[in-house]
C-alpha cells in the first residue's frame, strides 16, 4: 500500500483541480476499489474534507469501499426486466456463482450487482457480464453463459490475458441491435 | 425592499429576506426543525411550510428557502398549511418519538394520534448538526453518507473522526437526541426517569448519534464504556 500510495498521489497532484468523483473514479478503476488508506491521503494532500470524500464515495453505486471481483456481473431489476422474469435470472446466478447481490465470490474473481435499469428495456432480461449486455436472458441461458464463463476463467487465469489481447478488452461493450 | 402580503397583513422586508424570517419578524410563529438562524437555510424538514399564491394557484412551500418576492401573497396557517404540518409531525413522531423537542410540537400542534408504522429512530436527517460542525466549528467531522433510504451521518468510515474537537456542537443542536423527559408519573412526585434512562445516542458509531469519544455531555455515559468493552 506504501508504496502505490505514493506514486498514486504524485500523479493525483499533477492533474489540479480535477473534482472529487473524477478522482475517485480513477482510483476505483485501479484498484476496483477505494482503499481507505488512500482516501485518507488524498484528502490530506488535496486538502479536501474526509468527510466530503466519504460522502460522495457512498454516494455512487458505481464506487465501492471494499474489494470487488475482478469480473462484474449485473443484474437489472428495473420495471422492464422485472416483469420479465429477472427475478429467476439473478436467483440462478446467486446460486451459481454461490453470492448473494452486492458480494464478491471468496476467490475475487466475480461479484454481483444488482441495478435498477441498464438502459436497455428491450431486451429485458438484461445481465451484464463485464460490459457485454446479454438480452432476453432465461435462467437456462445464463447458466450457460456462466458456465463457459467460468470454465474460460479456470483455465485461462483471466479471458484477456491470454488470448493474446491486452487487458480489459473483454470489456468492451458489445450491443445487439434489439 | 420588496413588497409583499403576509397574512394580510402588507409588509416590506428586505431582498434577500426568506419568508421565515420575514414571517418572524412580524411576530408570526412557524414550527421549524432543521433551520436555525446561525446556519444556512437547508429544507429537510418541511415543517416550516407555507402557502403562497391565491386560489388554484396557490401552493406550499418551505418558508425558510423561499426568498421573499415582490407582490407575493404568502399564508401561515391556512387549512392546507396547518394539515400538512399536522401529517409531517405525525410521520415525525412515527419515526422518532424519544425527541422531546418533536413531542412539544406535536402538542403544540394538536397531533394526537399516529397512524404510521412505529420506528425507533433516533435520527430524522434535518442536517443540523452536519451544518453545525461544518459552519460554525469548521470542522466538517461529520456528514451524509449513502443515499435514498439508506441515508445516515456518520463520521468517515464510521469511525472517530480525527477532525472532530470534541466541541459537543452537534449535540448540542440536535433536535431529536435528547432524552426524553416523560415528567413525574403519578405515584411519586419525583420522576428520575432520565437517571435510569440509557442514554439514546451512546450506541456505536455506525448507526449512532454521538461521535464524542468520551462523551463530555452525558455524566452517565458508563453504558457505553461497557457496551463497547464487551
Ligand atoms: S428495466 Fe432492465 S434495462 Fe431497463
Ligand atoms: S425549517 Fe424549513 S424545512 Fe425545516
Amino acid at each position: 500500500m506504501e508504496e502505490r500510495t505514493k506514486t498514486d498521489l504524485e500523479n493525483l497532484k499533477k492533474q489540479n483541480g480535477s473534482s472529487v468523483v473524477s478522482l475517485l473514479q480513477e482510483v476505483q478503476e485501479k484498484y476496483n476499489y477505494l482503499p481507505e488508506e488512500l482516501l485518507r491521503e488524498i484528502a490530506k494532500e488535496r486538502n479536501i474534507p474526509l468527510m466530503d470524500i466519504y460522502s460522495v464515495a457512498t454516494f455512487y453505486k458505481a464506487f465501492s469501499l471494499s474489494p470487488k471481483g475482478k469480473h462484474k456481473v449485473v443484474t437489472c431489476s428495473g420495471t422492464a426486466c422485472h416483469v420479465r422474469g429477472s427475478e429467476k435470472v439473478t436467483r440462478e446466478i446467486s446460486r451459481t456463482l454461490g453470492i448473494e447481490s452486492g458480494h464478491t465470490t471468496e476467490d475475487g474473481l466475480y461479484s454481483l450487482e444488482n441495478v435498477s435499469c441498464l438502459g436497455a428495456c428491450a431486451l429485458a432480461p438484461l445481465v451484464v457480464i463485464d460490459g457485454e449486455y446479454h438480452g432476453s436472458m432465461t435462467s437456462a441461458k445464463i447458466l450457460e453463459i456462466l458456465n463457459g464463463h467460468t470454465a474460460g476463467k479456470k483455465e485461462n487465469g483471466c479471458c484477456c490475458h491470454d488470448q493474446g489481447k491486452k487487458e480489459n478488452d473483454c470489456r468492451q461493450v458489445s450491443l445487439p441491435r434489439a | 425592499m420588496l413588497n409583499l402580503t403576509l397574512n394580510g397583513l402588507e409588509i416590506s422586508v428586505e431582498k434577500g429576506t426568506t419568508l421565515l424570517e420575514a414571517a418572524k419578524f412580524y411576530g408570526m410563529e412557524i414550527p421549524t426543525l432543521c433551520s436555525d438562524e446561525a446556519l444556512s437555510p437547508y429544507g429537510a424538514c418541511r415543517l416550516c411550510l407555507v402557502e403562497i399564491g391565491t386560489g388554484n394557484h396557490s401552493r406550499l412551500v418551505s418558508s425558510c428557502t423561499y426568498p421573499a418576492r415582490e407582490g407575493l401573497t404568502v399564508r401561515t396557517h391556512t387549512e392546507r398549511v396547518v394539515q400538512a404540518r399536522k401529517l409531517l409531525l405525525e410521520l415525525y413522531l412515527a419515526t422518532c418519538p424519544s425527541s422531546k423537542t418533536i413531542q412539544d410540537m406535536a402538542s403544540k400542534l394538536g397531533v394526537t394520534k399516529v397512524r404510521f408504522k412505529q420506528k425507533h429512530e433516533e435520527c430524522i436527517l434535518c442536517g443540523l448538526c452536519v451544518r453545525m460542525c461544518a459552519e460554525q466549528m469548521q470542522g466538517k467531522a461529520i456528514g451524509f453518507v449513502k443515499r435514498g433510504i439508506k441515508r445516515r451521518i456518520t463520521a468517515p468510515f464510521a469511525k472517530k473522526s480525527e477532525d472532530c474537537r470534541l466541541c459537543g456542537g452537534c449535540m448540542y443542536i440536535c433536535p431529536a437526541c435528547q432524552a426524553r423527559c416523560q415528567g413525574p408519573q403519578e405515584k411519586s412526585p419525583i420522576c428520575n426517569a432520565c437517571l435510569n434512562l440509557s442514554a439514546p445516542c451512546l450506541d456505536y458509531f455506525e448507526e449512532a448519534m454521538c461521535y464524542m469519544d468520551p462523551c463530555v455531555a452525558c455524566e452517565l455515559g458508563t453504558g457505553r464504556k461497557a457496551k463497547a468493552q464487551s
